[in-house]
């Protein structure tokens, strides 16, 4: 069964594999996802991110908030300071932390549930669990950066994550944390690891880097790591399974 | 010792270039995918572009936000034969709300084979729109197309559009 939604203003998937209703356990994971966009997005006066950049925040910060904070400041450090979860006047931009981190959370309720067959998409940054049937492993196609009519390679996974960030779709929205210019040394960087936290906030930050983040994202934990540099050549590094060409098939 | 230095040591010795690359990948009109080889084992196998000019090929650019009139509009496959099997069929989907306006889109079937699909209804209000519609939603004919045969189950890296997208075809999908 397969579950449409529109979170944080980007939609989001859940495609489950498994037989049974999956409609109430999509329904919590979406709900899982929809509150931390109630918490976290800088479009809500009303967010406690919000709130907190506002100087308006006497309460202590929520469990969740620290715990996407402590995230953000970890790969900071690990990425040299190229990724940033606070702006240079001080307040905070976790949204690159948030969208992976809340879909991992939301991919709980459904192991929590009992599916162990499922691909949850939020947004382009990919969860897969199991097989989408007959054992086989999922196929998740990477978005070419080059070419809009063509996909760069597809992954074979079997339960991990993938994400990949670059330029092409939403602009120069990525900054190099140590300059604050926006980063150009590639075009797209793909990491998948055994979570999607992981995979990507280590897209964002390979991205950043530029290649010399590559062996940063193995050791933080990446599986593998695929980057199109600028010159538009693809260079792999770590564990990643191609999946066999279409014709064969 | 921890996982660092050795990391390290595999990246090194790992790295590939995926692609001799430069060639194969100028990709523009190259079109679709991909390389390769059923990686054994761990690390990367470095794989060929494979890259076989795409049924839709040229779609880029040009035509985003309108109708029809991409390259592979024609259905075509004459309603030949046996009729069961290769009817052709149109069905328009429904349309999807994204970030950035309706997405919706046509698919043409032959039998159960999917022989085009066509954005019927793009956003198109600014010049970002337009940009994103041309990056995003022909790639995304693309990965639809190509899914019939390369059984891509989804997508990384397509943000905005790819989902209203894949539900717009979805539904036409459904109602055929």
């Amino acid at each position: 069964m397969r579950f449409v939604e529109t979170v944080m203003g980007i939609p989001m998937s859940i495609d489950i594999r498994d037989g049974g209703d999956a409609a109430p356990a999509a329904e919590r994971a979406f709900g899982v996802l929809r509150a931390a966009d109630r918490r976290f997005s800088t479009y809500r006066p009303d967010s406690e991110v919000s709130r907190a950049n506002a100087g308006m925040r006497e309460e202590q910060p929520s469990a969740d908030f620290e715990e996407v904070v402590a995230i953000g400041e970890a790969a900071a450090v690990a990425s040299r300071g190229a990724f940033r979860v606070r702006r240079l006047d001080g307040t905070w931009d976790l949204d690159g932390v948030v969208k992976g981190w809340a879909a991992a959370r939301a991919a709980r309720e459904l192991d929590a549930a009992g599916f162990r067959d499922y691909c949850l998409n939020a947004g382009g940054d990919v969860i897969v669990s199991g097989s989408p049937g007959g054992g086989r492993p999922w196929t998740v196609g990477i978005r070419s950066p080059h070419s809009p009519a063509a996909m760069l390679t597809a992954l074979q996974v079997t339960g991990g994550a993938v994400a990949t960030s670059g330029a092409y779709e939403r602009g120069e929205h990525i900054v190099d944390g140590r300059t604050g210019s926006p980063a150009r040394s590639l075009l797209s960087a793909t990491v998948v690891a055994d979570d999607l936290t992981t995979a990507d906030v280590w897209a964002t930050a390979v991205f950043a880097l530029g290649a010399e983040g590559i062996p940063l994202a193995l050791a933080a934990g990446a599986r593998g790591v695929l980057v199109v540099d600028a010159a538009g050549r693809p260079v792999a590094a770590g564990e990643l399974t191609f999946a066999p060409p279409a014709s064969a098939a | 010792m921890n996982s660092k230095s050795w990391r390290g040591t595999i990246l090194f010795t790992v790295i590939l270039v995926v692609m001799g690359a430069t060639v194969g990948l100028k990709l523009y009109g190259v079109g679709e995918q991909v390389t390769a080889a059923p990686a054994a084992s761990t690390s990367t196998s470095s794989g060929a572009t494979g890259s076989s000019p795409s049924p839709s090929a040229t779609a880029s650019s040009g035509d985003t936000s309108s109708a029809g009139s991409s390259p592979s509009s024609t259905p075509t496959p004459s309603p030949s034969s046996s009729a069961s099997a290769s009817a052709t069929k149109v069905v328009t989907g429904t349309a999807v709300d994204t970030r950035y306006g309706p997405v919706q889109v046509k698919v043409t079937f032959s039998g159960t084979t999917i022989t085009a699909v066509d954005t019927v209804q793009a956003p198109n209000g600014n010049g970002r729109d337009q940009e994103i519609n041309q990056q995003a939603l022909p790639i995304l004919q693309q990965e639809v197309l190509s899914a019939q045969s390369a059984n891509i189950d989804t997508v990384s890296g397509a943000t905005y559009t790819s989902e209203g997208y894949i539900q717009s075809v979805q539904s036409a999908i459904d109602q055929r």
